[in-house]
């Protein structure tokens, strides 16, 4: 029985997602984390970031200056943090999608997301799992001081286990060094 | 009578049940040879043509990959005698081979008679003689068996041929890993674990009956126990942030892993029976990849607390971490040898990767390959090779090397990478 609703909850997230995002692929794989995480809240939050706006940038809940998305509308470019070479920090750069989705789950206290932290592939795997881990906690840490509750987020690193980009140079490698923002 | 008590041994090591067959097999290349090895014949063994293995041909193959043999090439055989009594060892004095191993197989019963007998061709004595009653499924391991008697019988040291290996492969795009259990020479492969989600760090428990690992099956990670003969799985560790690295104590009751639950990773050591966890280090800064000495006293690990990934050594029951490696900017994933007086590890130098040993009573590191992307070492349970991941063509790919450096291998596969092997112990 729990099992069917959970089934039939992140169906439904999954067609939600599907009319309000243009790339369906990603979306699904975002909703399907979501879900997987907190699915009690699925049914509801649709309705949050809009009925029906076509991907990036137009629909979504209302985003900061520079039409940076947050929430589970966010494009994919829109949901990944990038990091430099051997460090945590958060470039000036990320900061505007770090905000975008704070504003969203500060908006929203029922949503939650993944932080997903990466990295290249040079090193040991499970040091390689410690940095990724140590990234997504720097992610959680900004969404903290901008008003995220700490329930609403949850840290997963996949070290260098799971690269967005294949190759074994610096330009796949700027690529992989990341944290992805995952409802 | 001994050759029995070996026949109930093999048969214990071939009752790999739950196991699906995995697609790919692992071939082995010899990337680099030595010299001053030892020469030998192995004679195709009489009857073996209707027999599924060829003896010889396998026994051959793990005498040469150890490099401590340079087994004859058939081709070069004056006669091909398949017992003692029809060694004319005057031919084989000729072709200046120290030894020829002769055998024969016979279909009988619920599968083969295998005889086998090793001489000493210039005393023109019998070494060894041995008789085997196996089932058809068993002539492989039979083989490994018979290449270990060789092994220990010429060189003195305990063969590790008739072992095995676990790694850890992946699709190419990441679409699916496996956890996959091989023969030592990547023949036989078994995958026990297939996931969409990433599996990492298999670790052997010393008995070799389980495997400990970590999973994403649920997009969060896990340790989990497997029994690699009935598959059946137990959930150790699964909480909040990093479960990594786990590590058996040399007692097969406790492991040691890597937590991040109370704020950044640290090493904590779990009792399998009563489940308390004890905590084993105390830093701010990333303390993983724990390894346990052989004889159950210490724990060493890298850390990142000076700054750099570097190998420290603690007291298993926790307490003062001792920094051990001191070479180079990034020393990291030890893994002990078997008698414990030293580890392998993997070392940065100019920005390559490369697998080193590093003796922990002189402190001394040596490194053993070339380096590149080197990675994820594993002793043979002899101590004589260290097996390891590496990146041939932009691929991962196994690789191994005899702890003095001399003789390298890799073991090619056909698709995707392969990753983290990890080799068993001896099946007690």
């Amino acid at each position: 029985m729990n099992t069917l609703l959970k089934s039939l909850l992140i169906a439904s997230s999954l067609a939600l997602f599907a009319g309000c995002s243009s790339s369906g692929g990603t979306a699904g794989d975002g909703s399907a984390d979501g879900a997987a995480g907190a699915s009690t809240y699925g049914a509801g939050r649709g309705s949050a970031f809009g009925g029906g706006a076509g991907g990036t940038g137009a629909g979504g809940a209302a985003g900061p200056a520079g039409g940076y998305v947050g929430g589970p509308g966010a494009s994919e470019a829109q949901r990944v943090v990038y990091f430099d070479f051997d460090s945590s920090d958060i470039r000036a750069d990320s900061r505007p999608v770090i905000e975008a989705h704070a504003q969203y789950l500060v908006q929203n206290p029922g949503a939650a997301v993944v932080l997903e932290g990466h990295t290249d592939e040079r090193g040991s795997r499970e040091y390689n799992i410690a940095l990724g881990e140590r990234r997504s906690t720097a992610v959680r840490r900004v969404m903290e001081t901008l008003g995220v509750k700490s329930q609403q987020m949850r840290n997963v690193s996949y070290g260098k286990e799971r690269p967005a980009v294949a190759g074994h140079d610096e330009a796949a490698y700027s690529q992989n060094r990341r944290v992805e923002i995952a409802y | 009578m001994k050759a029995i008590v070996r026949v109930a041994q093999l048969l214990l090591l071939c009752l790999l049940s739950v196991a699906g067959p995995a697609r790919a097999e692992l071939t082995i290349q010899i990337t680099k040879g030595v010299e001053g090895a030892l020469p030998i014949a192995i004679v195709p063994f009489g009857g073996n043509a209707g027999a599924p293995d060829d003896i010889a041909a396998i026994v051959t193959a793990d005498l040469k990959r150890s490099g401590r043999f340079a087994p004859l090439a058939p081709s070069q055989f004056i006669d091909r005698p398949t017992e003692f009594g029809q060694i004319n060892f005057g031919n084989w004095r000729s072709l200046q081979v120290n030894h020829v191993a002769v055998g024969s197989v016979r279909a009988g019963g619920n599968g083969y008679t295998v005889q086998f007998q090793l001489a000493d061709v210039f005393q023109g004595g019998q070494v060894m003689a041995y008789s085997f009653d196996v089932r058809a499924n068993e002539l492989r391991r039979l083989a490994h068996h018979i290449a270990d008697l060789i092994y220990e019988k010429l060189t003195g040291e305990k063969g590790a041929f008739a072992t095995r290996i676990a790694y850890i492969t992946a699709a190419p795009g990441g679409r699916s890993y496996a956890l996959v259990v091989a023969d030592s020479d990547g023949y036989n492969p078994q995958t026990v674990l297939r996931s969409a989600q990433p599996i990492m760090s298999p670790a052997w428990s010393p008995d070799g009956t389980r495997l400990a690992y970590v999973t994403f099956e649920n997009r969060t990670s896990q340790i989990v126990v497997q029994d690699v003969y009935s598959g059946a799985r137990q959930t150790i560790s699964a909480s909040p942030g990093i479960n990594g690295a786990p590590t058996w104590a040399p007692d097969g009751r406790r492991l040691a892993f890597t937590l991040s639950k109370d704020g950044n990773p640290e090493i904590y050591a779990y009792d399998l029976g009563g489940g308390t966890l004890t905590r084993l280090t105390t830093s701010s800064a990333i303390d993983t990849e724990a390894a346990w000495s052989p004889d159950g006293s210490s724990i060493v690990f890298t850390s990142d607390r000076g700054g750099s990934p570097q190998l420290y050594r603690t007291p298993a029951s926790g307490g003062s971490a001792e920094r051990i490696s001191f070479a180079g900017d990034y020393n990291a994933r030890p893994a002990f040898s078997p008698d414990g007086k030293s580890v392998a590890l993997m070392s940065r130098s100019g920005g390559r990767f490369a697998i080193a040993v590093l003796n922990l009573a002189t402190r001394q590191q040596k490194t053993l390959t070339e380096g590149g992307m080197d990675e994820s070492p594993s002793f043979a349970p002899n101590g004589s090779m260290i097996i390891y991941a590496t990146q041939r063509g932009g691929r991962g790919v196994l690789a191994a090397v005899s702890v003095d450096g001399r003789v390298q291998q890799t073991l090619l596969s056909q698709e995707g990478d392969v990753r983290e092997p990890a080799w068993a112990p001896y099946t007690r």
